[in-house]
């Protein structure tokens, strides 16, 4: 319990110590601190500024879907009266279409029954005279009744 | 315990006594080897476990805290580096709270203090036998394991602390508004004769009041781990008398031990607090 020069020692290891924590400990440990101090603070700033993004997004995309659907309808109903256009056009088609068949239908049947009086016509005198010989039971001349013949062939 | 015979006297001064090393009365340098012999050195004589033990610690503090430092990062930190961030954080809220002037040393002496103080005053906890039986064997006579029971560590911090006020006094107040600080109060006059007639009672008290704060600082922190040490001491006494005293003597030496913790931290604060608020009043007029 004797002071001596252990007293002079423990003052320059002080300093020594204090020199070192000033000059090698302190300064990086409070720098390292600060800078997450700020980083940490970057972050919640950033955090913020991403949550209001997030919001003007929500909201974009809602005007977005409300600009597509009105633009879906429309699509739809243009989409819906060209179909109606469509099979009214296809309707008008088949309707004339059918009756072009049907008109063609008939003057064929015209044609043919004409074809076919005709025929009958050129037979006419032929059965008429066959039948009135056969009646009269003698030949009839049909040149001397060409007239009559002709009126008869005629009247078909 | 060494050559001295193993009376509870004896057991006490053995371990009260630190391995000096110094000149001796007839001239030849060596080792102290009884209390007598470094008495008889005076001054030129240094003990030698004070000086181990205060540096070692000091060196394994500072090693360890330079350690994590280098880690230190502005990411997540880990393990000892969060203990570390968590002192400096500490310390800097403490020196923030009560040092208002701009200096960049106060902080790191405030850690460095409060660190080395509190590992050489934790060395109380250690098993007062323990240490010094190993230098027994190992030929060492004295050992005296906890720096701060030897008034020579604390004076040696507190002188230095003493130093730097009367440093940053004069390089804040100047010479003369140091002088007057020292002369002009607490006894304070207009005529400049009174003044002058009061200079020396304000003197003498300003003197004691500067003069207080070091060996207040010292003793304070001295007092209290070397009363710890000595409880320890005579606790570790009862084990050697007998089966109920030693169990009892288990039962103190726990109890001391848990109680002896708040000590050792506390008288670390307290030693780095006032250190801290004796240099803002060098920084400021009052």
């Amino acid at each position: 319990m004797n002071i001596n020069l252990t007293l002079i020692g423990q003052s320059i290891a002080f300093a020594i110590f204090v020199w070192f924590c000033m000059k090698f400990i302190w300064p990086p440990v409070v720098k390292a601190l600060e800078e997450r101090k700020k980083s940490i603070a970057d972050g919640l700033a950033a955090a913020e500024r991403g949550l209001k993004e997030q919001e003007l997004g929500e909201k974009r995309a809602a005007e977005v879907i409300k600009q597509a659907k009105g633009k879906a309808a429309d699509i739809i109903a243009s989409a819906e009266k060209r179909g109606g256009e469509i099979v009214d056009g296809a309707k008008q088609d088949a309707k004339t279409e059918g009756e072009r068949i049907i008109a063609a239908a008939r003057s064929e049947i015209e044609q043919e029954m004409n074809r076919a009086r005709e025929a009958l016509r050129g037979e006419v005198s032929t059965l008429a005279t066959a039948g009135a010989a056969q009646i009269l039971g003698k030949e009839v001349d049909a040149s001397v009744h060409s007239k009559m013949l002709d009126e008869l062939a005629a009247q078909l | 315990m060494a050559s001295e015979t193993l009376t509870s006297t004896g057991y006490i001064k053995h371990h009260l006594q630190n391995l000096t090393f110094g000149k001796h009365p007839d001239g030849s340098w060596g080792l102290a080897h009884t209390a007598a012999e470094a008495k008889e050195m005076g001054f030129w004589a240094i003990h030698l476990d004070t000086m181990f033990w205060s540096v070692t610690l000091g060196g394994l503090f500072l090693w360890g805290f330079y350690k994590a430092a280098q880690r230190a990062t502005s990411g997540t930190p880990s393990g000892f580096l969060n203990f570390v961030e968590l002192m400096v954080e500490f310390i800097d809220d403490n020196v923030r709270g009560s040092f208002t002037a701009k200096n960049d040393m106060v902080a790191p002496l405030a850690l460095t203090l409060f660190v080395w103080i509190f590992l050489m005053n934790t060395m109380d906890l250690v098993p007062v036998d323990w240490i010094p039986q190993v230098a027994h064997l190992m030929g060492i006579e004295y050992m005296k394991v906890v720096p701060t029971t030897d008034p020579n560590a604390t004076f040696g911090m507190s002188i230095a602390v003493f130093f730097m006020i009367i440093y940053y006094s004069v390089k804040n107040k100047g010479v003369t508004g140091f002088a007057a600080e020292l002369t002009m109060q607490p006894f304070q006059a207009n005529n400049p004769i009174v003044k002058i007639l009061f200079i020396p009672a304000n003197l003498f008290l300003e003197g004691i009041g500067l003069i207080a704060k070091p060996v207040s600082l010292a003793l304070r922190l001295f007092g209290n781990m070397f009363a710890g040490e000595m409880i320890f001491i005579l606790i570790a006494l009862l084990y050697s008398s007998g089966v109920v005293l030693a169990l009892l003597g288990g039962v103190l030496h726990w109890a001391w031990a848990v109680f002896h913790i708040l000590i050792v931290t506390l008288q670390a604060f307290i030693f780095m607090t006032l250190t801290v608020v004796y240099l803002d009043m060098a920084h400021h007029e009052h």
